[in-house]
């Protein structure tokens, strides 16, 4: 592949450019990085690039029963999204997301601080708390399927033996996104356990020490100096929930189809159900929507990452 | 609670900052142990918390136990109301039956090859990328790196419609290529890849290129073999949610004989003979790979996820 001369190589490789850099044809390396982008470059253009400017395209046409573009309608698929039935679209989304993330993040928080405190069995905890990572989407989904399950209900049981009211887990209007919401954040806790136990790892013993000096302890150690020093774990926690959040999909499919009437319909399971879920697709106002999706994950990403950027510790 | 010491907690504490992969293996320091006489308030603040961590992890963990506990139950335990928490026995009715009712190995080699393939192709395009970003010099290698950084930004939610008519156009669709395809590069593990190449020592690669060795040779005999641990994680990593996609798989396939293992799982929810005991028979069996893969390589696995968050 390379018979060139060493000397030129090591300079073209080093940071510092030396005066051989620029008399060795730079092209070689050059030529050598693009075989090696290749591949990804490739990928990249066919299925992610490509498809942003088709989503668009397609999103200002309308498609006949085989799915083609056959008709322009402009920017009609984003006027219909001023109507209620998005704007509670939009809302269900909002909800679940707070509703994945803050219990998510919270408990998350509040079992690292926990594991501080004890000395024996840290690694067998944190091993026990990753346990529910293993679990897919699905697979998670079908067994809090058979918890919820309206007939016999395993949680159900429990409440039943307990002497407490039953709940109708996805029955209800009212209960079915909490439902929902719930497994997805007994899929996610260990991801944030493991995320914030590492944060406590990199945490400097002086630290703590300095802290244990000063006279603090337990639960004031946790509070003031503990959380503090964990801002960048807890951010970055927090931008890759919401994001997960907004993309859940699998749990809305197989426990509630968007049900009932239209209470567990988030914005992603409503790009599904136009495109691929009936026998008609609506790619045009599923493309819309998807842009939409786009817009609001982008943003996520910059407005929290700006924070993390300005605001918050680090080490 | 933590009444340590600081006088103890700083005598037992040899702190070993600095060290790296590449060889120098991470001692644990030895952890600080008070020998202090210990108070009442110590020895109840202290069941407290362990007390507090049980009531968290009995919620966490009951699902876990339930799904094997289930699967090994009679039938007719779980279709009575309430249904029974502890096992009378060992039935293998309910894998039986979920074997018999969905394909269940024709789609566990589906989500195998699928995964596989995946996961050997990221691991490949994007050592390969890496290597050129840390490595080869080229004009505007800042620029895009950056640009393969904001492909992360995009949720593939936004391209699947493209991607669907793309590949079902070329006739991909209800085929392993088309499950593939779209996957087969991803910039994250071109980001972790790179973190690891960078921290391979310099003299190590100019002795490798005064020796004559080409690029190509000087990454695959020397480069890849010293970065196992970043290739497990990544590759764990990809395995992993790869293992687990459900949307594209949903959507690209049509036949029983081309779904994946996770779509099983719905359609033996959803099915006919839709009983609770097939369905979590089913989610055991899928769950075992990826439970022991966590279980045994979680230092991996670690390392993979929070690669983002530390540093």
């Amino acid at each position: 592949m390379s018979a060139g001369p060493v000397s030129e190589r090591r300079a073209a490789s080093r940071p510092t450019p030396t005066s051989s850099h620029k008399r060795a044809g730079p092209g070689r390396d050059a030529l050598l990085a693009w075989g090696f982008l290749g591949p990804s470059v490739v990928i990249f253009a066919l299925f992610l690039v490509y498809p942003l400017g088709r989503t668009v395209y397609l999103s200002m046409h309308g498609n006949d029963i085989i799915g083609q573009p056959n008709r322009f309608v402009g920017l009609s698929h984003f006027a219909e999204m001023a109507s209620p039935e998005f704007g509670r679209i939009l809302f269900t989304t909002l909800v679940f997301t707070l509703g994945v993330v803050v219990p998510g993040v919270v408990g998350a928080l509040v079992v690292v601080l926990l594991m501080e405190g004890v000395l024996r069995g840290q690694k067998f905890l944190r091993g026990a708390f990753a346990l529910p990572f293993a679990f897919s989407v699905a697979s998670a989904s079908v067994i809090f399927a058979v918890f919820y399950s309206p007939g016999n209900s395993v949680l159900n049981g429990i409440l039943y033996r307990m002497g407490l009211d039953q709940v109708p887990w996805l029955t209800s209007q009212e209960m079915a996104l909490w439902s929902v919401a719930l497994t997805t954040v007994w899929m996610n806790l260990g991801y944030g356990v493991l995320v914030l136990a590492a944060g406590i790892g990199s945490i400097p013993k002086e630290v703590n020490e300095a802290a244990r000096i000063d006279g603090a302890t337990g639960p004031r150690l946790a509070w003031d100096v503990t959380v503090p020093m964990l801002g960048p774990q807890l951010f970055f926690l927090i931008v890759i929930s919401t994001i997960n959040a907004l993309q859940s999909f699998g749990q809305i499919h197989i426990l509630t189809a968007g049900g009932p009437v239209g209470s567990t319909t988030t914005l992603v399971y409503s790009i599904y159900q136009d495109a691929f879920a009936y026998g008609t697709s609506d790619f045009g106002r599923a493309s819309a929507q998807a842009l939409v999706l786009l817009v609001v994950v982008l943003v996520c990403t910059l407005v929290q990452f700006g924070v993390i950027e300005r605001k918050v510790h680090y080490s | 609670m933590s009444r340590t010491s600081a006088a103890s907690g700083a005598a037992g504490t040899a702190d070993v900052r600095g060290a790296t992969a590449y060889g120098l293996a991470r001692t644990a320091p030895p952890r600080p142990r008070s020998r202090h006489r210990r108070g009442v308030g110590f020895i109840v603040g202290r069941v407290l918390l362990y007390l507090m961590l049980a009531a968290l992890l009995i919620p966490v963990l009951f699902p876990v136990y339930y799904v094997f506990v289930g699967t090994l139950m009679e039938p007719r335990e779980l279709s009575t109301f309430p249904p029974r928490l502890l096992p009378t026995g060992v039935h293998f009715e309910n894998v039986q039956g979920a074997l018999a009712a969905v394909p269940l190995l024709r789609m566990y080699t589906n989500s195998l090859v699928m995964a596989g393939i995946i996961t050997v192709c990221q691991l490949f395009t994007s050592a390969l990328a890496a290597y050129a970003f840390v490595f080869l010099r080229f004009r505007g290698s800042a620029v895009i790196f950056a640009l393969f950084l904001s492909t992360l930004m995009v949720p593939a939610e936004a391209t699947f419609i493209p991607n669907y008519l793309t590949l079902t156009g070329w006739g991909l669709g209800d085929t392993y290529a088309g499950l593939v395809l779209p996957f087969l590069a991803y910039a994250f593990g071109t980001f972790l890849l790179r973190q690891s190449f960078k921290q391979f020592p310099r003299e190590l690669y100019d002795a490798a290129r005064i020796d004559g060795m080409g690029h190509l040779r000087f990454l695959w005999t020397i480069l890849l073999p010293l970065s196992k641990p970043a290739l497990t994680a990544v590759g764990m990593y990809v395995f992993i949610t790869s293992w687990n996609m459900y949307f594209w798989p949903l959507i690209i396939t049509r036949s029983t004989e081309m779904q994946t293992l996770q779509i099983g799982l719905n359609s033996l929810k959803a099915g006919e003979a839709a009983n609770p005991g097939l369905v979590l028979a089913g989610a055991a069996l899928s769950v075992i790979p990826t439970l022991a893969l966590v279980v045994f390589g979680q230092r991996f696995i670690v390392r993979g996820l929070t690669a983002g968050a530390i540093k």
